[in-house]
């Protein structure tokens, strides 16, 4: 099983669930972070004093798969999340060892 | 003014007309009637003092904590609450009877402590002879007027302060700074007595008459502060509040020294909605303070109001504009400061401006106290954490000296009552100047030096600045043991 996290545009994220959807990903999890890659920030100005921001608001979204569905995630994620501009942000896959619904004490693909 | 200096005054009168009854000399002018109070204007009064408290709380209070960090929100709220309250006690104990009762030309007496002698019937002077309002009323109306002046302040020291120096500076800085400066600004024994004696000195027949008229009425003019002496005019406080707190807080900031991390980290305003809201109660409580500092509901308080609209209107679109020009983006934050700096600045001119003449002094103040905090700020490198100084103090002396020129008549000014001559003064430029000038000084030398002993005493009792982790962590926890915000 892997995690696969992906950093998005947060305006990005109806779609980039929706694409998930229909390939069968019915789980998420949803933070709201700050960060910078390549993307510049920006200056904000309070009465005298200049301010450089260089976080900026995205999304981190963590989704739990079959290792054999990784690449598949992969790359909905990509297509969906995607406007060609610096900053649509990066995907990271981790392994994940274990998983277990707690509802039905399922686990591991079958708790997916 | 007080029955008692009334009685004074119709007693003088009365022996000098049983002195003149003699058919022979010239006829003795009826006696003054007895001043009157009328319902509007006692009903007016009542609610002009309510806007005022609601500039303080939570107008000033919801401005300044929108402009702090989430940590320290709820510390800054509590400076202001707590201000109101240990003021509004004082003030009542012995501040009003400090303030404005006769004592000296500096300072009054305890002739009205714990409220002596006043009662619901007691009245005190307007500005009109012949009409007084509920003493009661006024008590409270400039009870808080004694209660914002010092909660400015503490803008200048915010995130930083301990709360027990906070607790301890304000009784002691409106007890030997505010008291005297509103004494020697506002007091005086009214128009009812100046009128009487000035009309008894004119009844007065012969030599020895006249001689003693003479002193009553020097004696009357006398039993005022000494600002009020040099003929400075400040309507609704200009020097008295935002001069006073102004310098007070700059005197604070540079005590305190700067917060850690400043000018370098990132302290942006955590709640512009919560500035913004504060700033508009302000903007709605001022016409309280501008309009209820005539003290009657007539001709001077709609002039009040007319001007508190407009140089508040001019000054903010001032400040934004220039803003526009000068950085390339025009901000709500600064919107709302210039208006605060045209309310600032009005504020000794509202009853004594034209209109029109308020709005050069509104676009004056906006795009002044802009370069004042920013470009002056900067290159100076003080921490005034919420421009208390460059709104307060900059924009309560170009208000003072705009409101010794825009007096004038020719200007649309009202002009000034010389109430022993009981007509409209000719206009000086040159003396109303200079007793401008006076004014300004005298507030910010009293109040600068005064300001900075009471730091050091304060300083030296408890400690005025918080320990580095305490600041880093945020006041609201550390010293209040609260969140502002549990979302």
């Amino acid at each position: 099983m892997k995690i696969v996290m992906a950093i998005i545009k947060p305006f990005k994220l109806d779609e980039v669930r929706d694409s998930l959807t229909a390939i069968g990903v019915h789980g998420m999890t949803v933070t709201e972070v700050k960060g910078y890659g390549r993307q510049k920030g920006h200056t904000e100005i309070y009465r005298g004093t200049e301010y450089a921001v260089s976080f900026l608001p995205k999304l981190k979204i963590e989704v739990a798969v079959p290792a054999d569905q990784a690449d598949k995630v992969i790359d909905t994620i990509t297509a969906a999340a995607k406007t060609g501009q610096i900053g649509d942000g990066k995907i990271f896959v981790f392994g994940l060892d274990q998983a277990v619904r707690i509802r039905t004490g399922e686990t591991d693909v079958a708790a997916l | 003014m007080t029955l008692n200096l009334l009685f004074r005054a119709g007693l003088t009168f009365g022996v000098l007309a049983a002195v003149l009854a003699d058919p022979a000399l010239a006829q003795a002018p009826a006696a003054a009637a007895e001043p009157t109070v009328n319902k509007g204007d006692t009903a007016w009064m009542l609610t002009a003092t309510v806007l005022v408290l609601l500039m303080t709380i939570p107008g000033l209070a919801l401005f300044y904590a929108g402009m702090v960090r989430t940590k320290n929100a709820l510390s800054v709220l509590t400076h202001v609450f707590y201000t109101v309250c240990v003021v509004v006690l004082i003030w009542a104990v012995y501040g009003y009877s400090l303030a404005f009762t006769g004592g000296s030309s500096f300072i009054g007496g305890f002739s009205k402590a714990f409220l002596a002698g006043v009662t619901p019937d007691s009245k005190a002077a307007t500005f009109s002879v012949g009409a007084n309002i509920p003493e009661l009323v006024y008590i409270a109306f400039q009870m808080t007027f004694a209660a914002i002046t010092p909660a400015l302040i503490v803008g200048a020291f915010a995130e930083r302060m301990k709360f027990a120096a906070v607790a301890l500076f304000i009784p002691l800085w409106v007890t030997f700074v505010y008291f005297p400066i509103a004494h020697m600004v506002w007091y005086w024994a009214g128009p009812d007595a100046v009128d009487a004696a000035a009309k008894a000195l004119a009844a007065a027949a012969d030599g020895a008459a006249k001689t003693a008229a003479q002193a009553k009425l020097d004696e009357v003019n006398a039993d005022s502060g000494w600002l009020f002496q040099w003929g400075a005019i400040d309507f609704a406080g200009g020097t008295v509040v935002h001069i006073n707190a102004g310098i007070a807080g700059l005197v604070g900031a540079l005590i305190i020294g700067r917060r850690i991390g400043w000018p370098k980290e990132l302290m942006s305003p955590h709640s512009l909605t919560m500035n913004m809201i504060g700033g508009s109660l302000l903007w709605v409580g001022w016409f309280g303070f501008n309009a209820g500092s005539n003290l009657e509901a007539s001709g001077g308080a709609v002039l009040a109001m007319m001007n508190t609209f407009v140089a508040t209107a001019a000054a903010a679109l001032a400040w934004m504009f220039v803003e526009w020009a000068a950085k390339g983006k025009p901000s709500l934050l600064g919107a709302v400061t210039g208006a605060i700096a045209g309310l600032v600045a009005v504020t000794p001119a509202s009853g004594y401006a034209g209109p029109m003449g308020a709005i050069v002094l509104g676009l004056i103040a906006g795009a002044v106290c802009f370069f004042f905090c920013s470009a002056i700020k900067n290159a100076a490198g003080y921490d005034d954490s919420l421009d208390v100084f460059g709104v307060h103090c900059i924009g309560g002396i170009i208000g003072a000296l705009l409101t010794g020129i825009l007096v004038n008549p020719a200007l649309g000014g009202t002009g000034i009552v010389d109430y022993t001559a009981g007509k409209i003064a000719d206009y000086d430029f040159l003396n109303q100047m200079k007793a401008q000038i006076v004014a300004v000084v005298t507030t910010l030398l009293w109040s600068g030096i005064g300001s900075a002993i009471i730091y050091k005493v304060v300083d030296l009792i408890v400690g005025l600045r918080v320990t580095v982790e305490k600041e880093r962590e945020g006041l609201d926890l550390t010293e209040h043991g609260e969140r502002a915000y549990n979302m």
